[in-house]
């Protein structure tokens, strides 16, 4: 501990360059933070998906509906609990850039489908027995600041025209990874405003299994009864729905894990360089330490521990600003990107990161001073 | 105080046959050749010669930051030739303090803790490190300007706080390259006078490196250096 004091007085001599390396690390561990968000956030729907759950949607694409009508069979399939179904509504609020996911869904089936949405049982009492009702995630909720009782007009695009939903329920996630910015209401609403060529049609259908291992099984089983009909099936888990929803944007993840590590190494290069000028522009005093009795160990640890240290700060300045801002502000890019909150393994990953950095970028100068030959450096002074 | 090491015959410094060679890319150039010197305990020994006669190559030996390319040198019971790095650096630490001629403060300490520096290599108390250095300090007569950067102080008092940075730990051996090299005539005599102190006071051995002849009239002998060679 007493020689942090010597650590610490070094970082504030030059007070400039050390602030602008402290600011250069937070920045790229900012950017790191962010970029990392933006490939869990990816995944949260993944991480929130229900292993006993399974989709099923048409075999050749999600744009295609599936007849009502499915609903009855499935519910006789060998392993199926429950089946609830829904539509992607795909409107906007008052304005097209605020978008958000709003689904029609089945709402006797809704609450025991998806327990992960909670809301209180008075609140799914009103919401199961009005039919222009909805519910909403607390995440809406704070961004438009709507209460329950209000009217929440949405004009729709797949569906066009002006809807008009009440708010009676204000759902949150039982975890964080649920997303809490979607709006649900009464699918019957939705098919009974719908023209007649519209009507009794499914985006998806949701089953309810006993347990995850009879996924593979239920699934063949679902596809096997509709394989020869003119609207064939795809059955598939949750999990794996999902995660083919996010192979469509194509390899972002590959792309946002090199631009973070491309900035973490550029960073690293300008802190080594930094360390190096550092440790150069103290020859002298590293000797005189030295001749004081510090020993070589001692002096690696001094050096190293400013690299450190300073890592350490901009890492968390760096994360800090990270968890603050995306707790506080919407990020969630229109439903692009639900629950964009950088999760804590992330913050530990991009502190971890830091020191990692401070340790490379120290290694060289502490070294350096480590092997510092006394009398040649006092002679080169003198 | 320490024992008398037997191997030096009861002397705090003993260099036998010391040797000393720098190599400037594929040029030798020798610094010092056969230097055979004693100082006892308590002694007060100035060092003379002309500008690259070896006396800071010889005081660097003798205060265990330079090593010798033949010979032995021997100080305070250590042969310091056989001595690893480590353990070289622990032993400057309880046995030497070093006077440098730009006085070669720290410049981003206090006075107050560039004095304490050579204490936290020790096992004392934070309170037992500063009651040794205000002792220190106030020696010195700079108990007032503890706070103060080196940037802060005048010449003399950098050098003072770099004398008091060297006794703070109570070594057995000072030792003093061109203490008052870089300082005017009356700072210089301060300085003097506190190494002068030092030495009958407290009973300090000291060895300074002088270009001074005034200076060297403080110490108790003085030796010449011309070449390399020591001339008593």
């Amino acid at each position: 501990m007493k020689y942090v004091r010597l650590i610490v007085a070094n970082l504030m001599w030059a007070k400039r360059r050390t602030f602008l390396t402290v600011f250069s690390i937070a920045v790229a561990l900012f950017l790191f933070c962010t970029l990392r968000t933006v490939i869990t956030s990816f995944d949260a729907a993944i991480r929130a998906s229900d292993d006993t759950r399974l989709v099923v949607r048409h075999a050749a694409s999600l744009v295609f509906p599936l007849p009502l009508a499915y609903r009855d069979r499935l519910t006789q399939v060998e392993g199926v609990t429950a089946v609830g179904y829904g539509n992607w509504f795909g409107g906007y609020y008052q304005d097209p850039k605020n978008q958000f996911a709003q689904f029609a869904v089945d709402a006797r089936t809704f609450f025991d489908l998806f327990p992960e949405c909670v809301v209180t049982p008075e609140e799914r009492q009103v919401f199961l027995a009005e039919r222009l009702s909805c519910i909403a995630g607390k995440g809406l909720i704070e961004k438009y600041g709507w209460k329950i009782g209000d009217v929440i007009p949405l004009t729709g695009t797949i569906y066009p025209g002006e809807w008009r939903l009440t708010l009676r329920g204000i759902y949150h996630g039982a975890s964080e990874d649920v997303d809490e910015n979607t709006i649900f209401f009464h699918w019957d609403y939705l098919n009974e405003t719908v023209p007649e060529g519209r009507k009794e049609r499914v985006g998806i259908y949701w089953l309810r299994i006993a347990s995850g291992d009879q996924a593979p099984a239920v699934s063949a089983r679902v596809d096997a009864l509709y394989e020869n009909s003119s609207q064939p099936t795809k059955t598939e888990t949750e999990k794996a729905f999902q995660a083919g929803f996010i192979q469509m944007m194509g390899n972002v993840q590959l792309l946002m894990a090199i631009i973070g590590s491309a900035i973490v190494f550029a960073i690293m290069l300008v802190t080594i360089n930094t360390m190096m000028m550092a440790a150069r522009e103290r020859t002298t005093e590293i000797a005189i330490l030295k001749t004081l009795g510090f020993s070589d160990a001692l002096v690696l640890r001094l050096v190293g521990g400013e690299a450190l240290l300073l890592s350490f700060l901009g890492g968390v300045l760096g994360t800090g600003t990270a968890l603050a801002l995306f707790r506080r502000m919407d990020f969630t890019a229109n439903g692009m990107f639900p629950n964009f909150r950088v999760l804590p393994e992330t913050a530990v990953f991009g502190i971890l990161l830091a020191l990692a950095m401070g340790l490379l970028s120290g290694i060289v100068p502490a070294l350096q001073a480590a092997r510092l030959q006394i009398a040649s450096a006092l002679r080169k002074v003198a | 105080m320490i024992d008398a090491d037997p191997a030096s015959n009861g002397h705090l410094v003993r260099l036998r046959d010391v040797h000393k060679v720098y190599h400037r890319d594929k040029i030798e150039i020798p610094v010092l050749a056969g230097i055979n010197l004693d100082v006892k305990q308590g002694e007060f020994l100035a060092l003379m010669g002309p500008s690259g006669s070896g006396k800071s190559t010889l005081l660097n030996l003798i205060a265990g930051i330079d090593r010798p390319t033949q010979g032995e040198v021997r100080v305070a019971g250590e042969s310091l030739g056989e001595l690893g790095s480590s353990k070289l650096a622990a032993w400057r630490a309880r046995h030497v303090g070093f006077i440098f001629q730009l006085y070669n403060l720290i410049p981003v300490l206090t006075a107050y803790q560039n004095a304490e520096l050579p204490l936290l290599l020790t096992r004392l108390s934070a309170a037992e490190r500063r009651k040794r250095v205000l002792l220190a300090l106030g020696l010195v007569g700079l108990e007032d300007r503890a706070g103060h950067f080196p940037r802060q102080l005048s010449g003399g008092e950098e050098q003072r706080v770099a004398i008091a940075r060297a006794f703070v730990a109570d070594p057995t051996l000072l030792v003093a390259d061109e203490p008052t090299g870089d300082l005017d005539a009356k700072n210089a005599e301060e300085i003097l006078v506190l190494l002068q102190r030092l030495h009958r006071e407290m009973g300090k051995t000291i060895i300074m490196v002088t270009h001074d002849p005034h200076a060297a009239e403080r110490a108790d002998h003085t030796v010449h250096l011309d070449k390399g060679v020591l001339k008593t």
